[in-house]
């Protein structure tokens, strides 16, 4: 119990990596942008990769009448994720902690991982329902109105995990070391749970 | 961005650096096996070259940027000529560039380009050049490859041999040509005896800005100073120029200033005088001059007039300056990466002339002079010589050197590059060139570590070599590897103007430092503007400012009423973007200057004077985005007595 304990609180402390560190990344590499344009996602905020990355996908953007990409301000997810990462990882941390002093059982673990893993997949759910508004809600007046093949309005979104063609653009996107580390943290208060399922046997130690 | 980008996609990246890879080593070991020369200047699309070179554009006043060793041109530099293209000199920030003592000079004839040292070694911080006609010395940067600063050299004529620089770039270097009355004065050309002198000068560099100072003048007898070169190593601290015309003639040069058998190399122990400067000594001359500088931050030069210069008369520093005799007109005057050997290329001679930094030491020591000139000591011939080349050429002008104890000089007549070795100076190798090479450049040649790969040899005369062009073609130059015993010509490629030096260095000395934009948010222009809200327009008297910003694809305002004929009218315009390689352009209707290309956070200045009434148009110049062709405004331009308000809009 007391190496799942420990797991259990790096897992949790693993998580505080996302106020660092980005969370999920999108890059947008065309003919003339061999150095792609990138957006780093982080729970608070958007970020350029390069400094002016933004400004110029904005630019860009501005073609084919999409929004500009949101400030802080301009979401509530980036000021209620900080919260919720923030406070699932002390909770994370206590759980473990208690763990430790054999004052919960190793169920506790999962029972976090299943309510960060719920949160998680809200969190992810809302990122598309994101993607697909900011890539389908374009101005009326925009320069360029392109359609599909079969006639809708053609969509920009960026696809939510991978590769997508995007007119004369590549959009890739894919979790950055802030993800990373938080799926890392998860999977070991996953495996807390395994370990500490079982009475620890004194000739495990 | 670098290291980010390949984070991700490592699949798909690390397949193309695979394939990459692959493709490199295969190119490799055919290149070894020596078949193919094409290869060796096969840059293939997308990849790049390993060096850089610079080349001095002689009468077109400017400086080209090509890569080694493809030949391909990237930039062509404006520094002492005015410059349509991107507005240089057109432009109201940069027309005080080119203001001189005889008011704005817009071209000059750019000869020597150097760049800057530390330690003896390419830092590649700056390139400096000289401008011959109307003395001046640049200085550009390498991180925006803009011409920075200019500044006329008083008392000198013929600003040719310059702009060298001292292994730390303490000192750019200019010497005269032509000597002159000095001061000037209305005098009979007869009397250039005793009263016609040669002024060298010592311009200082200062280490962060590379601000240069005039620190002394030292005035020569009446010689021509031909060309220069600095003391490196163990001869740090001294500097050697060739000289010509020691007859002192002033007509019909080409045969008068032809007899003497041997004229001289002057060797000057700059520390020695700088020393002696440091001290109090010197005498201050009134003069006039221009010196001209740009700044970054507000995108603009300013031209001040300075009226005072330190002279230094060689007779009040006894010890610093000896005379060299070489034979034959010396023209290229080169130093050794080791700084032991002086080369003396005597112009119309057979064979080279190499004198020993230690023994002339040693004569110095000894006091054995063989007279002296103007009361500078002449050492003898014979106690300083180190050896003499047996060419086998006709005309030898110039010599560089590969760091590995290799030297190659040009023969201008013989039209070929020789190579020799130094210290036992035997011939080892010669290969011809296409035709009447002048000068050659290995990058690194002119410092103690060469990057000795490849030679560009640059030749005057072209004639057969390319699809004729009318009677005036450019230049042709030749590329040769020089890493193995025998040269071996790869390439053949056409110049710009006239190269009359050429510098080069590794390209990774100066690619990081290359900027892709200027940042809006630090440009100081007194008249941009960093948000488009505060795009307006300004009247006072006759003159009209309009503060304007781009965009991809619009100008704000891109509509302007209540101009009127007579105005002087200014467009500022601020390019906002801050994406690399997104240049916007500006060109008005009946605009008497030149467009103005302005880079991502820049601001430049057109003057327009309108003269007739009418709604007149202007436009972007480069094709910056697919609605570049949509990138317009229009202007209407009322009679000078019309009351029309001044107004402007962008979408109303």
């Amino acid at each position: 119990m007391k190496t799942a304990s420990i797991l259990m609180i790096l897992g949790s402390i693993l998580l505080f990596a996302l106020f660092f560190l980005p969370m999920w990344n999108i890059r947008l590499g065309a003919p003339q942008y061999p150095g792609p344009l990138g957006i780093d996602i982080y729970i608070n905020g958007l970020k350029g990769e390069n400094e002016f990355d933004i400004q110029n996908i904005d630019g860009l953007n501005h073609y084919i009448g999409m929004k500009t990409l949101p400030k802080p301000d301009d979401m509530w997810e980036f000021s209620v994720f900080p919260k919720v990462v923030g406070g699932m990882a002390v909770l994370g941390i206590i759980i473990g902690f208690l763990g430790l002093i054999d004052k919960i059982p190793a169920f506790w673990f999962l029972l976090w991982f299943v309510a960060m893993s719920t949160l998680g997949i809200a969190g992810i759910y809302d990122f598309n329902l994101w993607l697909v508004d900011y890539g389908s809600d374009l101005d009326p007046n925009a320069i360029m109105k392109l359609v599909s093949p079969d006639g809708t309005p053609m969509q920009y979104n960026p696809p939510l995990i991978g590769h997508k063609k995007l007119l004369n653009f590549d959009a890739y996107s894919y979790p950055r070391l802030g993800g990373i580390l938080m799926g890392l943290g998860m999977t070991l208060t996953l495996v807390a749970f395994f370990l500490g399922r079982k009475p620890v046997t004194k000739t495990k130690v | 961005m670098k290291t980010n980008i390949i984070s991700v996609n490592i699949l798909f990246l690390g397949l193309a650096v695979l394939l990459l890879a692959c493709g490199g080593s295969d190119k490799g070991s055919n290149g070894a096996l020596g078949s193919s020369i094409a290869e060796k200047v096969y840059v293939a699309p997308g990849e790049r070259d390993e060096q850089y070179a610079f080349l001095s554009g002689g009468y077109s006043g400017n400086l080209t940027v090509y890569g080694l060793p493809s030949g391909r041109m990237f930039k062509e530099i404006p520094v002492f000529s005015q410059f349509p293209t991107s507005g240089y000199g057109y432009s109201e920030e940069t027309k005080p560039m080119l203001n001189t003592s005889f008011g704005f000079i817009p071209w000059d004839d750019l000869h020597h380009p150097d760049i800057s040292q530390t330690n003896g070694e390419l830092d590649g911080r700056w390139i400096f050049a000289n401008g011959n006609n109307t003395p001046r010395i640049a200085r550009i940067s390498l991180s925006t490859f803009e011409t920075e600063e200019i500044i006329e050299v008083p008392n000198s004529a013929g600003n040719h041999s310059s702009s060298f620089i001292t292994e730390n770039t303490e000192y750019v270097v200019a010497g005269t040509r032509f000597s002159v009355p000095v001061p000037q004065k209305d005098i009979s050309i007869s009397e250039y005896k005793e009263n016609f002198k040669g002024a060298l000068t010592f311009i200082a560099v200062d280490q962060e800005h590379g601000h240069m100072d005039i620190k002394f003048q030292i005035l020569m007898p009446g010689f021509n100073y031909d060309l220069s070169h600095p003391g490196r190593g163990k001869s740090h601290g001294w500097f050697f120029f060739s000289t010509y015309n020691t007859e002192e003639a002033n007509t019909l040069l080409e045969v008068n200033a032809s007899q003497n058998d041997k004229d001289f190399i002057a060797a000057i122990n700059w520390k020695m005088i700088e020393e002696y400067v440091n001290n109090g000594g010197g005498t201050k001359m009134a003069t006039n001059y221009a010196h001209n500088v740009y700044d970054e931050s507000t995108h603009s030069a300013t031209s001040t007039m300075k009226k005072e210069v330190l002279t230094v008369n060689p007779m009040d520093v006894p010890g610093a300056i000896y005379f060299l005799p070489t034979p034959k007109s010396p023209h290229g005057c080169d130093v050794d990466p080791s700084g032991q050997y002086i080369i003396g290329a005597g112009k119309l001679s057979a064979n080279i002339t190499v004198h020993s930094f230690d023994k002339m030491l040693a004569a110095i020591e000894a006091k054995k002079f063989d007279g002296d000139a103007y009361g500078i000591p002449i050492l003898n011939y014979d106690d300083i010589l180190a050896g003499s080349v047996q060419s086998g050429g006709l005309g030898p002008l110039h010599t560089e050197f590969d760091g590995r104890g290799n030297a190659y000089t040009t023969f201008f007549i013989s039209s070929e590059v020789v190579k020799w070795k130094l210290g036992t100076w035997e011939v080892v190798d010669r290969k011809p060139t296409f035709y009447s090479v002048g000068h050659l450049m290995i990058p690194g040649g002119n410092s103690r570590k060469p990057h000795g790969k490849y030679l560009v040899a640059m030749n005057k005369i072209t004639k057969d070599r390319y699809l004729p062009t009318g009677p005036e073609m450019e230049h042709s130059a030749q590329i040769y590897d020089i890493s193995g015993e025998k040269m071996e010509l790869l390439y053949d490629f056409p110049t710009h103007g006239e190269p009359h030096y050429a510098a080069g260095a590794n390209a990774d000395l100066i690619v990081n430092n290359s900027k892709k934009i200027y940042r809006l948010n630090e440009n100081n222009h007194p008249y941009g503007i960093r948000n488009p809200g505060d795009a307006r327009i300004e009247r006072k008297g006759n003159e009209v400012h309009i503060y304007m910003s781009t965009i991809r694809s619009h100008f704000t305002p891109d509509n302007i009423e209540g101009i009127k004929v007579g105005d002087k009218v200014y467009f500022h315009i601020t390019n906002h973007e801050q994406d690399f390689d997104v240049p916007h352009g500006f060109a008005m209707i009946g605009q008497g200057t030149s467009e103005l290309l302005v880079m991502p956070g820049q601001t430049k200045t057109s003057l327009w004077e309108p003269k007739r009434v009418g709604v007149w148009p202007f436009y972007c110049t480069d094709f910056c985005s697919a609605l570049h062709q949509e990138m317009q405004g229009y202007i209407r331009v009322s009679p000078a007595n019309s009351n029309i308000e001044l107004s402007w809009s962008l979408d109303e």
